[in-house]
């Protein structure tokens, strides 16, 4: 039975591999990546035409909502939005989206797609580099194989434009996330993000202690986690320091850190542990971007709030590991309500077709206990806000002037079960229809076999 | 101490367990769970713990309580198919977890029903998601037979287990072929094998009399090169004798056709299909053989090499050639049975999609309720507002469908049910993060 087999799957990736921290609104502005890095990327946008969205209700990613909204893209960028008096210039395709609705290009902060990808065979198990509790000098995009159908039913189903494939949470330094384009290609580098930051994966709690117990090795405690990491850092630190001359690929990464230029994305889910990560961040001077998996944020919000880091957290996953046991329902709405950033994640090659009904489930269990978030802003929960802990803010997550025409067209309210993205752009560039069969990218693997382009 | 202590509010909170009670809901909006349309307007009188009526129109005049639903929906319980609740109380906590029993000589015999904790978070939580009743199954460990699955409602009462050994359960999939020996042909063998066995000891015993053949009859009779246990051969006898349903999980299409084909060695088989990702390939086929099927709704990644062709359409499909579907397969972490709704509701979303398939929103709530309680020998009994059934209503406070909407009452057999648990209890205690003139564990 499949779901057998994928419950298998799941939990192994779920209490064995998956964790990532988090980015802050604070990191936005890392600089792009020095040109000199290796595995550049090579993505470039397709050929769009002019277009403009029309009659919709616009949701910008940055808290703003426009009824009868006009929404402008050309040459891949967000040229104007506005309400229906907004001019629309000569030689723009013009789409009526009268009861549709606009949002930005939907962010996933947390995948694992191309690293533990459909299907689901040990052969292409690449997520944890588990032989090691600190692996700082893996890159997931040495692992990311871009022919995972399951980027396509993120595309279709879930309107993901811009995605973070991370490694798996088996280490305490799980290694370098790669942020990607929802572009199919032939190569990984087809599909960098150009000029995204690099973040760090970082584990807490249950599972590296799990891994390495079980090996017999340090850390097998808590206290064991946290002393393997501070030494670490020492040791970075002590490297950074100095003149960096010898490569060595685990410090390098540690240094970027400490200089600002890779975010932590940093897998947590107990408020306590997540309070002594933010005391060992100070200590060791780094900034946490986001916790991810934060199921008990909403015990320390306040603390959040203070510090600038976000919480990466699913609606209402509950109970399946002791540090996921006082999950609550409310946890998103409980984190904004606080004042702290919220991104809703996946974790998930399901879930992440899915992100906008998870925030509308979080949105309505708030309203319940009568903190009423509105709409515009529980988009940026899938949008902007991700962007910000990615730290590509400034390039996308939201409808402005300037940024990439990454936009979803949906044909109906998008925080309702009912809908689903009816047109997908990324950089301007019409990259799936629901309207056109043709217009659905079929992965190599799925090519010439039963269910080939399929609507899924 | 923990432990200890939630047993603790679970046991205050039981300590007057509430009295079925008469009553009528009008101004509701009914559904009736049967597939058919909402029904504004409506009522429903709960008599005795069961449905006595319900329909569109004023509420009759009736001496008992009166509940003016105020245009809420009001809707059967949820009939989840195939869950693993009570059984677990953190999967990753291995000792809390029930689900896969390994290294026993034990297979078929194996029956859940013991093991079942009522007072299980997870049962709490999904009774305050709407679900009233649900199947429970456990994994397969050593065998390919999981054994035998319990019908139980989600009352907050010690007597969960409904119906114990409701169905027997099978892998016959690249699971059942992982465990038989690395290869379908193994899988194929052990199972021919099994029920090859349990026939040869009904020949020898009448056990058919016996409301668990397991605990009839005797230990003689039976050849030395046999290969199960006697108990496990005695549990399958009711499947090979028809009496009790066999639910196969098989996803590939050809693995469905095998599975079908069985029936014609041993016909009295009354098979259940579940999983069947690629189902639609063959729905003429599954309808033709008149074979149900409990398939998850949203499964659409080719996560195995058995379900290259899976699709959200599937489930839509199936219905739409005749197959009687509903969903099940709710295990452990990604796929909740509060989530059912969610699900179906997905399903009627489909039909606004080119070349998708889906389910009207009548038929998809049916996929929910009535259609897998009809699965599950529960036809008229529960998951439908029909007279004679269970008295298990949720009260929603919007589209039951849609996922902002919740239950803001459940009634299980006509007894209103507490809707608290240990989440409510943490959103209550933190609703501000900061602690007052005493810290939050004085909170409570």
């Amino acid at each position: 039975m499949g779901a057998r087999v994928t419950l298998a799957l799941c939990m192994a990736s779920l209490l064995a591999a998956c964790s990532t921290t988090g980015a802050t609104e604070k990191v936005a502005s890392v600089p792009e990546a020095p040109a000199d890095t290796p595995y550049p990327s090579t993505y470039h946008r397709y050929p769009g035409t002019p277009t403009a969205l029309v009659g919709a209700t616009v949701f910008d990613g940055a808290g703003g909502e426009i009824d009868n909204g006009t929404v402008l893209f050309a040459d891949g960028a967000v040229v104007a939005i506005g309400g229906p008096e907004l001019e629309i210039p000569a030689g723009y395709t013009r789409i009526d989206g009268t009861g549709k609705f606009v949002t930005p290009g939907v962010i996933d902060i947390h995948s694992h797609l191309g690293d533990y990808p459909t299907p689901e065979v040990q052969a292409n198990s690449d997520g944890n580099e588990a032989t090691s509790p600190t692996t700082p000098e893996v890159w997931a995009e040495h692992s990311v194989w871009p022919q995972d159908p399951g980027f396509t039913r993120a595309l279709a189903n879930g309107g993901i434009t811009t995605l973070e494939i991370l490694p798996g949470s088996a280490n305490l330094m799980g290694g370098r996330s790669v942020t990607l384009k929802n572009v199919p290609s032939r190569t990984l580098q087809g599909m960098k993000f150009p000029g995204a930051p690099y973040s760090l994966k970082m584990a807490c709690g249950e599972n590296p202690k799990r891994v390495y117990g079980n090996k017999g090795r340090m850390p097998s405690t808590r206290m064991g986690n946290f002393a393997v990491n501070r030494q670490t850092w020492l040791d970075a630190k002590a490297y950074a320091e100095g003149d960096r001359k010898k490569r060595d690929l685990a410090k390098e990464t540690l240094a970027g850190v400490l200089d600002g230029k890779i975010l932590v994305q940093n897998h947590c889910y107990r408020a306590d542990e997540m309070a002594l990560v933010l005391d060992m961040a100070k200590e060791m001077g780094y900034h946490v971007a986001a916790f991810h998996h934060a199921v008990e944020s909403y015990k320390i919000a306040d603390l959040l709030r203070e510090a600038d880091v976000c919480s990466a957290v699913w609606s209402d996953w509950y109970g399946f590991k002791m540090e996921a046991y006082d999950a609550i329902p409310e946890n998103a709405a409980l984190i904004a309500n606080a004042g702290a950033c919220v991104v809703i994640h996946s974790d998930d090659a399901n879930g992440i077709q899915r992100l906008n009904q998870a925030a509308a489930r979080a949105q309505a269990d708030g309203r319940r206990m009568g903190i009423d978030i509105p709409d515009a802003q529980v988009v940026g929960w899938f949008t902007l806000n991700a962007a910000k802990a990615m730290g590509i803010a400034d390039q996308t997550g939201s409808l402005e002037t300037g940024k990439m025409a990454d936009v979803v067209l949906w044909n109906g309210d998008p925080l309702s079960v009912y809908s689903r993205p009816e047109k997908v752009w990324i950089d301007g560039a019409l990259m799936f229809d629901a309207l056109d069969r043709k217009r659905r990218p079929v992965s190599d693997f799925e090519l010439g076999q039963p269910g080939e382009g399929d609507v899924k | 101490m923990i432990a200890r202590l939630l047993l603790g509010t679970a046991l205050a909170a039981c300590a007057f367990p509430a009295a079925a009670q008469d009553f009528v809901v009008s101004n509701a909006r009914i559904v009736l769970g049967d597939g058919s349309d909402p029904i504004e307007n409506g009522f429903v009188v709960v008599k005795d713990g069961k449905i006595a009526q319900a329909g569109a129109g004023p509420a009759p005049a009736a001496a008992v309580t009166a509940i003016d639903a105020k245009g809420q929906w009001v809707t059967p319980g949820l009939f989840v198919a195939l869950t693993d609740l009570g059984l677990w109380d953190v999967e990753g906590v291995s000792e809390s977890n029930d689900t896969s029993p390994r290294d026993t000589p034990f297979g078929a015999a194996l029956d859940v029903a013991p093991a079942i904790n009522p007072a299980s978070e997870h049962i709490g939580i999904s009774r305050a998601g709407g679900v009233t009743r649900a199947t429970v199954t456990a994994y397969p460990g050593g065998s390919i037979f999981a054994g035998q699955g319990a019908l139980i409602d989600l009352g907050d009462d010690p007597d969960a287990v409904q119906q114990a050994r409701a169905f027997q359960f099978v892998v016959l999939g690249e699971q059942g072929a992982r465990i038989a020996g690395r290869s379908r042909i193994a899988a194929h063998a052990a199972f021919r094998n099994a029920l090859r066995e349990a026939s040869d000891l009904a020949a020898h015993q009448d056990l058919s009399a016996a409301e668990d053949p397991r605990m009839a009859g005797s230990n003689t009779d039976r050849p030395g090169d046999v290969l199960l246990t006697r108990f496990d051969a005695a549990a399958l006898v009711p499947v090979v004798q028809g009496k009790q349903p066999l639910y196969v999980a098989v996803d590939r299409a050809a693995d469905i056709r095998s599975t079908l084909a069985l029936k014609e060695e041993f016909p009295q088989l009354k098979l259940v299909l579940v999983g069947a990702a690629e189902g639609w390939m063959v729905a003429d086929e599954i309808a033709a053989a008149d074979v149900p099927v409990l398939a998850q709704a949203l499964v659409d990644l080719p996560a195995s090499f058995e379900m290259l062709a899976s699709t959200q359409s599937n489930v839509g499909r199936m219905h739409a050639a005749g197959v009687k579907v509903g969903l099940g397969g709710f295990f452990g972490t990604t796929d909740y049975p509060r989530w059912a709704p969610q699900y179906a509701g997905n399903l009627v979303a489909l039909n606004k999609l080119l070349g998708a398939t889906g389910l009207s929103w009548g038929d998809a709530f049916a996929a929910i309720s009535s259609v897998p309680a009809q699965i599950s020998g529960m036809d008229g009994e529960a998951g439908v507002l029909k007279p004679g059934a269970h008295g298990d209503l949720v009260f929603w406070d919007g589209d039951p469908l849609e996922v902002t909407s919740a239950p803001m009452r459940v009634f299980i057999d006509g007894v209103e049910q507490p809707l608290d648990n240990h989440q409510t209890k943490l959103r209550d205690r933190y609703r501000t993060p900061e602690p007052g003139d005493l810290p939050k564990a004085y909170e409570w």
